[in-house]
């Protein structure tokens, strides 16, 4: 192998940038003082960068400073902001409504709190590009429903839900809108007030910054949001997450949104411009590659596709010294499933066994497209002739008639 | 997942792809699996009609990288058995040989399944064509 492998999965997590790096390096040695603690030096400076982040953050998404709450990545941010709703606000009702293609964070945060009982959850279906339609959330809205928790982008397919809308409505009834922005924040846009979101979960290494740190928005005004801790102990971001703040963690974070929020328009366009490259190499060097999630509403860096006849571990298996790829999400891929995502959005479960998720970033030049379309047409080809299936239907033979034996 | 050598093996460099002519003779083709499941394998048995000796075998698989080396495996594995020796090949072997991990074991089943079926293939048509009945393998 002459060159480097290539990353292109950077909706499982992103490289960091070698500027996060440099911003965090003096507080993994010489500044190591605790954030809380007020009567030293040491103490102020490490609140000082504390401060700074959590600044550098909220500009990024239009929030003011203090609504961030450090947490150590998403998964805790979802956990945080739906138990922490369900519990705080129980006297008020028990209705959540999510959809069906969130993350597993929320789904099964979600399915926690309906065992013990806390909650009834509404799971809306999405049509056939993974958006839900603001209706359907109208029509589920009940008496007792005091929280929306929907997705900004999904991570396997890039779709973007329409979640101005849906904020709009849920302001209209008095009812709190979470939603995840992981894979939204420092890829488009994102305001909170704008978008009238409440509650907003993020995390640091989908957007360029260290594993291990996130952060949950919680809105101080109109209204002003409450949530029951889950995590006890001194008291630390306004009583909502206690624990020693990673200041590492968030100087890096702060860095990583002020640059992403620098470059974030022309790196859109760019992702952009390079996604098309992609798909048009590999569409027009292939037959059969179907596009999975929306042609236009999701984010710039994430394209979906399904190469019929070929399974997708075989797929991957082919490249994964060269070029890293993921079929389905690298959550669920532990597992045979096909991706319940694709699933939902009623791709048959004969495609969803040949998708491929290409997630471009930062450091992926119009070299690495190439790259990737060349190679992937080769292990396309090369395994569709080793595929029965594909001589199948090379033959007319039509493959949903097939009784198969199983 | 990190794959067995023997797995990227037969992956990278697998045995008897392909498809027997449509018209050639003493052919038992086996198709199993299904492609919601994620598996399809289909393997053909050139057989022997005097000796029921399985001279030449080729498959064509769509599935993980365990699948397509379990059938390419067994391709190389039938080659020069009887009918009734292939029938007796157990999974299990396949699994020792790929040193397949738990979570693919359904690979080698099929594997196995494959060859069960390639063989009544071959029997029906035989019989079909008015060969003398033999006892199932």
């Amino acid at each position: 192998m002459e060159r480097d492998p290539i990353y292109m999965d950077n909706q499982a997590t992103t490289p960091v940038d070698p500027r996060v790096i440099e911003a965090m390096v003096p507080f993994l040695g010489e500044i190591y003082g605790n954030a809380a603690s007020r009567n030293h030096a040491f103490g102020w400076a490490a609140e000082e960068a504390v401060d700074r982040g959590r600044s550098q953050i909220a500009n990024l998404v239009g929030a003011r400073p203090k609504e961030i709450i450090f947490t150590s990545g998403a998964t805790e941010s979802d956990n945080l902001a739906i138990k922490g709703v369900a519990e705080f606000y129980a006297d008020k009702g028990n209705h959540i409504i999510t959809a069906v293609t969130e993350h597993k964070a929320v789904l099964d945060t979600c399915q926690a709190l309906e065992r013990a009982n806390l909650a009834e959850v509404t799971y809306l279906p999405v049509d056939q590009y993974g958006r839900v339609d603001v209706d359907d959330v109208k029509k589920a809205i009940r008496d007792e429903t005091i929280l929306i928790s929907l997705m900004y982008a999904n991570n396997e397919i890039g779709t973007l839900h329409p979640i101005r809308a849906i904020g709009a409505l849920a302001k209209e009834r008095g009812i709190l809108f979470h939603c995840d922005a992981t894979q939204g924040v420092g890829k488009i846009p994102v305001n909170v007030d704008e978008d009238g979101i409440d509650l907003m979960s993020m995390s640091a290494h989908k957007m360029y910054g260290p594993k291990g740190c996130g952060a949950l928005y919680v809105r101080s005004r109109g209204p002003r949001v409450r949530l029951r801790a889950q995590m006890h102990g001194g008291g630390h971001e306004r009583g909502m997450r206690s624990g020693t703040l990673n200041v590492a963690g968030i100087v890096g974070f702060g860095k990583a949104c002020e640059l992403c929020g620098q470059e974030l328009e022309a790196e859109a366009g760019r992702l952009m411009s390079l996604r098309q490259r992609l798909y048009t190499g590999l569409t027009e060097n292939l037959e059969e590659v179907y596009l999975n999630g929306h042609p236009t509403e999701r984010i710039p860096g994430n394209l979906n596709l399904s190469f019929s006849y070929v399974e997708g571990e075989s797929f991957l298996m082919g490249l994964n010294r060269e070029i890293a790829l993921s079929s389905g999400s690298a959550c669920t891929s532990a597992t045979l499933e096909p991706s319940y995502v694709l699933k939902a959005l009623g791709v048959g479960e004969e495609l969803a066994h040949t998708s491929i998720r290409f997630g471009l970033g930062r450091f992926n030049t119009e070299e690495d497209v190439d790259y990737v379309v060349r190679r992937v047409s080769e292990v396309v080809v090369r395994l569709r002739e080793m595929s029965p299936l594909y001589e199948m239907a090379k033959e007319g033979i039509d493959l949903k008639s097939v009784q198969w034996k199983t | 997942m990190a794959y067995t050598e023997r797995v990227v093996e037969h992956y990278e460099r697998p045995r008897n792809v392909g498809s027997f002519a449509a018209e050639e003779g003493n052919v038992g083709t086996g198709v199993v699996g299904a492609p919601e499941c994620g598996d399809v394998m289909k393997l053909q048995l050139k057989i022997n009609p005097q000796t029921e000796v399985i001279e030449d075998a080729k498959f064509k698989t769509f599935g993980c990288g365990s699948a397509i080396a379990s059938s390419s495996y067994v391709t190389e594995l039938v080659k020069g058995k009887t009918v009734a020796e292939a029938g007796a090949i157990k999974n299990t072997e396949i699994v020792t040989e790929l040193a397949l991990p738990p979570v693919k074991i359904h690979c080698s089943v099929l594997a196995e399944d494959a060859i069960k079926a390639a063989v009544a293939d071959w029997r029906d048509r035989a019989e079909g064509a008015g060969a003398p009945k033999k006892d199932a393998a």
